[in-house]
């Protein structure tokens, strides 16, 4: 990655009477000199006269460690320990604290947070540092080639001294585009499995604002009592039962007409409210499909010629090789919608400023959404809407949507008031689990031919499914000749050098809203494709392990990084040496750039129950900027999967959603997984995702082992579908 | 109705309508926040306070009938010696993630240390399974409620 700061400009000022400096960046790309307010400034790292450090995160902290790996980049360019540098949420600027991979986007998605700011950070504390050294150096009257930054103190030709005190006279040197950056051999903290998190305390004194904790003077707290089906809208409704519930204020139907806004002086008599209320709906033009016409729509596509040939494969010669093969391998999928459910159900607070400002204090993922959307709803332009983004009880992909769902519905409720009052929009689990952004459902249909020596000849491969872009603002940046590539990400793509592979993909009617969740299309893709190669292998009589790598052989480093993960994870996991009566299941994915091998070993029998005993987990996602912070990744991405597949679907019975908070949409339990343990291969390479990559593999490896049972899983949920687990 | 909560060590004068669970007291009116909305129907743990001692979901428990008991929320649980290995064995191992179930894991935490000085990983899996954590940071859980342990018996 390049990394072009000329275009930017970064600057600085001290600001004489806070003495503060800030290293940061102009909102129009200018150059400023020295001393220019701190409005004009949009800063990345603000240090005060006591050195106290605070690291802009331009990231939502939903739980992935951003807040921690971020300021880790600064403190360590700069030279301060961890406990000199604290974090700040920025404001919402797309030009300034975009997503570098998103354009002028700020969101946080993909797993890509480290890695579209790896360099930008480093850059920000080099700076800092450079320029603090600058000064240092012009006082002492020494080279500022003998100086560095060690512990927060400036230390060099034989003198010592706390870097607070350079920093008004660090507001005269500008900052460079190309700041010196610490050779790696310098890293105390990049790296160091003892960097711990900044995030753990207050999380656990309670002392950890999250959005839902906000609590705004005059603040009412809506909840929304929505269409049961989507497409319905609000014929009329009767609030006389909620005139006494105690802290009733109003009920309105929303403008969008989907549902209708209740406010109330607190939480729960919102609750009691929005109960009382009775709405008379119009479903005439509402969604009535249930997910058996779902899978029947889907399972049709699978039999049918795809509408786009994703990867301009000779697809007779494919199906030909097929047919002609020595052995053949075939298997049809189908996945399930799924919720994210992440702990915190959505909410956010939105209020007006004296100057007429819009305030959202908001755990969002991607500010920019709402920031656009309240343009619209309240005319105003983007300087007059303002996001504070607060911490998000996780996410999952939930907190963005293309269409700033929660944040729009809490805009058109506020702005159904005087305004006088801020609004606090809370759902309630089970608005979660019925609201819609779903997980789409999705089949694969996959035939894989193999010659008399175990060789694959052709892999034929359709999905079906529904389309998470298509119908969205995103379609026409990120559809390509009508794929939408988070439909087959994982497939064509794969490293794996597979002869005579097509990929057929159709694009199936959505009869609810559907959304990226945790590992976006790879959910599927990697579960589709793992399960096949161990169906090819054993198939074949070949070891899982040894067949996979000879798919990476030869290959570029792209072969050789999935190939040593595969590689790791087996020597780890004690692949083919499982405790007496246990079964293997292994699986290798890579996504979002980084590469995850998975080795699970399960116990039991599918009558009695399986007991999954141990999951060993090797990933290569770059240099690992914070060893302990990846391993929690991939044992919560691990846990995310599984707990998924053993238990959980969304399902619609005439359009309405069947289930409705955790007991029917169960949820990973501590019981459920024994142990996970996590290597991680050393790399100079720059950093990559791993908030989701743990996620693909997860399930395949879970299925492949209970192969080992003699029941290939093909369909979701696996409780639902022969196996009991324990 | 007026009655008065004994929360956290304090006597609080409360108004409100019979019926109404602790956890909306606890968090809308005393504007103690660390006790968490998850689920509403005590399956995920999120809103687990001390009620006498014992590890309670504040989201089903009815303020009529806790008006004489002693009510421990997480922000007072540093003053419990148990209390204070738990969050320190939290913090030693990175437990959270997004942290918003983490309160109510530390209550049950010291609910279990309380009854159980040494639970095995067994016991722990039973006596933690209804504290969901969509983040799935159970390993850490399990771990930190054995160094917890070990700090205690140090």
């Amino acid at each position: 990655m390049t990394l072009d700061l000329s275009r930017r400009g970064f600057l600085k000022s001290a600001a004489a009477a806070s003495v503060m400096l800030y290293v940061g960046v102009t909102a129009d790309g200018a150059k400023a000199a020295s001393g220019a307010s701190d409005a004009m400034l949009n800063p990345f790292v603000k240090i005060d006269g006591d050195g106290n450090v605070i690291a802009i995160i331009k990231h939502v902290e939903m739980g992935q460690g951003t807040a921690t790996g971020l300021a880790t980049l600064i403190a360590e360019e700069l030279g301060v320990t961890m406990d000199q540098i604290g974090f700040d949420f920025a404001p919402s600027n797309p030009q300034v604290y975009n997503n570098l991979f998103f354009g002028p986007f700020q969101g946080t998605g993909g797993s890509t947070a480290m890695a579209n700011s790896w360099m930008q950070y480093r850059a920000a504390g080099a700076n800092a540092r450079d320029i603090l050294i600058k000064a240092a150096a012009a006082s002492w009257d020494v080279d500022a080639a003998s100086l560095d930054i060690q512990n927060g103190q400036i230390v060099g030709s034989g003198r010592t001294a706390p870097i607070g005190q350079f920093v008004a006279a660090a507001g005269a040197f500008s900052p460079s585009d190309t700041p010196p950056l610490r050779d790696p051999s310098e890293w105390k903290i990049i790296g160091n499995a003892a960097t711990r998190r900044k995030d753990s305390p207050g999380k656990v004194n309670g002392q950890a604002m999250f959005a839902m904790d906000l609590h705004l003077p005059n603040q009412m707290v809506v909840m929304i009592k929505r269409t049961p089906q989507r497409g319905g809208t609000v014929a009329s409704f009767d609030a006389s039962a909620a005139q006494d519930v105690k802290g009733f204020i109003m009920a309105q139907t929303l403008p969008t007409q989907h549902g209708v806004a209740i406010y109330a002086e607190n939480t729960w008599a919102a609750m009691q409210a929005r109960s009382a209320i009775e709405v008379e709906w119009d479903l005439s033009a509402a969604e009535v499909r249930s997910s058996a016409e779902i899978r029947e729509e889907i399972m049709a596509a699978l039999d049918t010629p795809p509408t786009y040939n994703v990867n301009k494969a000779d697809r007779e010669a494919v199906a030909a090789a097929v047919d002609n093969a020595h052995t053949v391998v075939e298997k049809t999928f189908y996945f399930p919608l799924l919720a994210h459910a992440p702990m915190e159900p959505l909410n956010c607070t939105i209020e007006q400023t004296a100057a007429g400002d819009i305030v959202l204090h908001d755990g969002a993922q991607s500010p920019t959404g709402p920031h656009m959307a309240y343009q619209q709803i309240f005319g105003l332009p983007a300087e007059k809407i303002h996001i504070k983004t607060m911490l998000a009880g996780g996410s999952f992909g939930r907190r963005t949507t293309p269409d700033a769902d929660y944040q729009v519905e809490a805009g058109l409720a506020f702005v159904m008031t005087d305004r006088s009052r801020p609004v606090k929009l809370v759902w309630d689990r089970e608005d979660d689990i019925r609201g819609g952004y779903y997980r789409p459902a999705v089949g694969h249909k996959v035939r894989v031919g193999l010659d008399a020596q175990g060789a694959i000849v052709g892999w034929d491969h359709q999905v079906a499914g529904q389309s998470i872009i298509k119908g969205t603002p995103f379609e026409p940046m990120m559809v390509r000749d009508g794929v939408d590539h988070s439909s087959v990400e994982g497939l064509a793509d794969s490293p794996y050098v597979i002869p005579g592979m097509a990929v057929g993909l159709t694009d199936t009617q959505k009869a609810t809203s559907v959304l990226w969740w945790r590992s976006v299309g790879h959910t599927h893709t990697a579960y589709a494709m793992e399960v096949m190669m161990d169906m090819a292998a054993r198939a074949t009589g070949q070891d899982p392990v040894a067949f996979r790598l000879s798919y990476l052989s030869g290959g570029g480093q792209d072969q050789q990084r999935k190939a040593a993960v595969l590689k790791l994870a087996a020597e780890k996991g004690n692949w083919g040496k499982p405790a007496v009566g246990n079964m293997q299941g292994v699986a290798v994915h890579k996504s979002f750039g980084s590469y995850v091998a998975e080795v699970v070993e399960i116990s039991g029998n599918l009558e009695d129950g399986v007991k999954i005993e141990k999951i060993t987990a090797a990933v290569d996602c770059g240099i690992a900027v914070n060893p302990d912070i990846i391993k929690a990744q991939i044992e919560g991405a691990v846990g995310y999967g599984i707990g998924h597949v053993m238990r959980d679907k969304i399902t619609l019975d005439g359009g309405t959603v069947e289930q409705s908070n955790f007991p029917d949409y169960e949820p990973l339990r501590i019981s459920d997984i024994k142990s996970i343990e996590t290597h991680i291969v050393a790399s100079a390479e720059a950093p990559t995702g791993i908030g989701e990559p743990g996620t693909p593999p997860s399930a395949p490896a879970l299925a492949n082992a209970i192969a080992g049972l003699q029941l290939v899983v093909a369909e979701l949920p696996m409780s639902e579908n022969g196996v009991m687990f324990a | 109705m007026s009655l008065s909560l004994k929360l956290n060590g304090k006597i609080h004068e409360i108004e409100a309508e019979p019926g109404t669970p602790l956890l909306w007291v606890i968090r809308d009116e005393l504007k103690l926040t660390g006790t968490k909305f998850g689920c509403g129907v005590a399956s995920c743990g999120a809103c687990t306070v001390h009620i006498d001692g014992e590890p309670t979901r504040s989201c089903q428990t009815y303020i009529e009938d806790v008006q004489d008991a002693e009510i421990t929320t997480i922000e007072m649980i540093e003053n419990d010696k148990i209390g204070a290995a738990v969050q320190q064995a939290w913090i030693e191992l990175d437990v959270v993630q997004c942290g918003y179930c983490q309160s109510g894991q530390i209550m049950s935490a010291v609910g279990l240390l309380r009854e159980n000085e040494k639970p095995t990983a067994d016991e722990i899996d039973d006596y933690m399974y209804g504290n969901a954590c969509r983040c799935a940071a159970y390993q850490r859980i399990r771990a930190a409620v054995q160094r917890a342990s070990d700090i205690l018996e140090a």
